[in-house]
């Protein structure tokens, strides 16, 4: 393969409507050379738009798509010099596995002997060199993802645009071709953006993560920020999954059933709040037979998920889930009196539904 | 376990007598009236067996021209309506998905109107095209391409249900491709089977066409087969078998050229390795 170098692309106030219906508000965004950005967010948020306008797919009713350096907004797809992979299979079903990755190179007026070496080093790269000669109906959907992936690399793309390429597959093979596109992105250097809703995907591949949510960008940064330090209620929400606790703002500290946590945002005005709290940030401390006290529950359920359990506690007026080493929560079983902890982790807290205070 | 077995071989061997009984039975259907034709054209007055209404065919000048003439309208005709439908079908796919309903009530609309209505409308424009451009009877065509629109509509429609349009045009686009090159090279071949059955359609209509042809005074093959029919039925029937031969050759050609299996490539390290690998991710 080539030595590629990324390019900066730009999105610079984007807006796209559908009649009435706005799918994207003003979205800006900057992809720096190399990086792979994750644009995550629940159906109908506007991701796949983006995505769309960067590929030139769509076009924007406002806004500049900038592709290093040069302005592409008004440049047809074909001319655009990117790579995409689709969420459905989309290899040209007449043609064998090598004549898909070589299809954008014939585009591109590359001669017949160059053409198939180039489609079969991509191939390689994808680890589908012994596929080469294989319609897209005799592999499967991983292989065919795969393949698409090569297509999209072959013609040495500017950017590489993945739209949900994984959502298709079962839970294993998503989990390996996911990690098949991080090492080949950061092999080949390519600026890629990622959509997806699935936010393990995106925390797992991404440098970073944009949360979108009614065709605005909630927050961008890295994974580890976005799921630690939400800069929003609904990220908090999506990302992750988060205990709903009723409590007290004061002093730039949330008071939650005797107990007082920092808060992200620590000029918050005082009064009652609901925090958002990690499931992480609950230890179980204890057998607590006998005892009564807001932080004192009983075990309702704990499911195990492998290395850790999420052990469900209802507390009388509410339930929150922690999550433990499977070895730790195997202490309590179902039914067991616990007593909770809160760790102070920097946690956000919402007045209402309707109002959220994100600052 | 046995028994299941035994019950499961009965219902089998019953399925296949079924089978096979229709089959006899459309083969009857179809053979007896083809076999009286051949019978009834190949026998000579004193009962003997004679080609001479087959040989005769060639004797008629102006069934030689109708047949040359329905060829052309056949071919013209089909090309006609993959020109028009084609890129109209993909284009609706892709942009103009709200009028996918209206495109197909047009197209279907044809079918609810008899051919002497057809004749009665169009009477004016071919007045019209004979006394200011041609008179020829490849005019006909423009009258054939919507009197085949419904059926080659249904078979076009059905093709390109079975691939997902957008997504290949899309693919296609972002690795380059313009539209024609996006057609051509991608939608064309896949759906190919469904363009050769639009065209058997279309070439089986147009050389089955009576009614248009006869009453805008026009002799394509079917007008000169009624002639003919009055003149010697021998020949009449003899012309009639050999366009059913010839329907039947562009079945087979079609069985044989786009229903041929896609089938993996020779490749000698693919063939050893693939199989141990198709199961992997």
């Amino acid at each position: 393969m080539s030595e590629r170098a990324g390019v900066e692309v730009r999105l610079e106030n984007l807006v796209r409507r559908y009649g009435t219906v706005t799918a994207l508000d003003g979205l800006s965004l900057t992809l720096a050379p190399g990086e792979l950005v994750a644009l995550l967010g629940p159906s109908g948020c506007g991701k796949t738009t983006a995505l769309r306008l960067l590929a030139g797919l769509e076009e924007a009713d406002e806004g500049r798509i900038v592709i290093g350096g040069n302005d592409v907004t008004g440049l047809p797809t074909n001319r655009r010099n990117i790579g995409m992979v689709f969420q459905a299979y989309s290899l040209f079903p007449h043609m064998v596995a090598w004549e898909n990755v070589a299809f954008g190179l014939q585009m591109r007026h590359v001669g017949t002997a160059e053409r198939k070496k180039r489609a079969l080093d991509t191939l390689e790269l994808v680890g589908l060199g012994k596929f080469a000669y294989r319609y897209a109906n005799q592999m499967s959907g991983g292989q065919q993802q795969r393949v698409a992936l090569a297509r999209a690399l072959a013609i040495n793309p500017q950017v590489l645009l993945l739209d949900e390429p994984l959502s298709a597959l079962d839970a294993k093979v998503r989990s390996r071709l996911r990690d098949e596109i991080r090492r080949v992105q950061l092999e080949v250097g390519i600026t890629t953006l990622f959509v997806t809703h699935d936010q393990e995907e995106a925390l797992a591949i991404a440098d970073r993560v944009g949360v979108m949510q009614a065709g605005k960008l909630e927050q961008l940064g890295p994974p580890t920020l976005v799921y630690s330090r939400p800069a929003t209620p609904f990220v908090a929400d999506f990302v992750g999954l988060t205990n709903r606790m009723a409590g007290t703002v004061r002093g730039g500290a949330v008071e939650v059933r005797g107990a007082s946590i920092p808060l992200v945002h620590p000029d918050t005005p005082d009064g009652p709040a609901t925090a958002l709290v990690r499931p992480e940030a609950v230890t179980l401390t204890g057998n607590a037979d006998g005892e009564s006290g807001p932080l004192i529950g009983t075990v309702i359920a704990v499911a195990f998920l492998g290395a850790v359990s999420r052990v469900t506690v209802d507390l009388g007026d509410t339930t929150v889930l922690a999550q433990l080493p499977t070895s730790a929560a195997s202490q309590h079983p179902a039914g067991s009196r616990v007593r909770l902890e809160l760790r102070s982790d920097p946690v956000l807290v919402q007045r209402e539904e309707t109002a959220p205070v994100a600052s | 376990m046995a028994l299941t077995r035994s019950v499961q071989r009965t219902r089998r061997l019953k399925l296949q007598a079924f089978r096979i009984a229709i089959f006899a039975l459309a083969a009857v259907f179809f053979l007896i009236p083809l076999s009286a034709m051949v019978e009834f054209s190949t026998r000579a007055n004193n009962g003997s067996r004679t080609l001479e209404y087959w040989q005769s065919i060639t004797t008629y000048p102006e069934m030689t021209d109708a047949i040359v003439a329905s060829l052309q309208l056949a071919v013209i005709t089909s090309f006609a309506m993959l020109v028009l439908l084609v890129p109209t079908m993909v284009w609706v796919r892709l942009k103009l998905h709200r009028l996918n309903r209206i495109v197909e009530f047009i197209c279907l609309l044809p079918l609810t109107i008899p051919a002497i209505v057809l004749v009665v409308g169009l009477f004016p424009m071919y007045i019209w095209l004979g006394t200011n451009l041609s008179d020829s009877i490849l005019t006909l065509a423009l009258a054939y391409v919507v009197l085949v629109l419904p059926y080659c509509y249904r078979a076009l429609d059905a093709g390109l249900g079975a691939i997902d349009v957008k997504t290949l045009t899309e693919a296609a686009r972002s690795l380059g491709a313009g539209w024609f090159t996006v057609m051509w090279r991608i939608i064309v071949p896949n759906i190919s089977n469904a363009i050769l059955n639009a065209t058997l359609l279309s070439v089986a209509l147009v050389l089955g066409e009576y009614t248009i042809a006869n009453n805008l005074l026009y002799n394509n093959l079917q007008v000169e087969l009624v002639h003919l029919g009055r003149a010697s039925a021998g020949t009449s029937i003899a012309v009639a078998v050999g366009s059913l031969f010839f329907a039947f050759v562009l079945l087979v050609a079609i069985a044989f050229v786009g229903g041929r299996p896609r089938r993996q490539r020779a490749d000698p390290v693919a063939a050893v390795a693939g199989p141990l690998q198709a199961s992997q991710a």
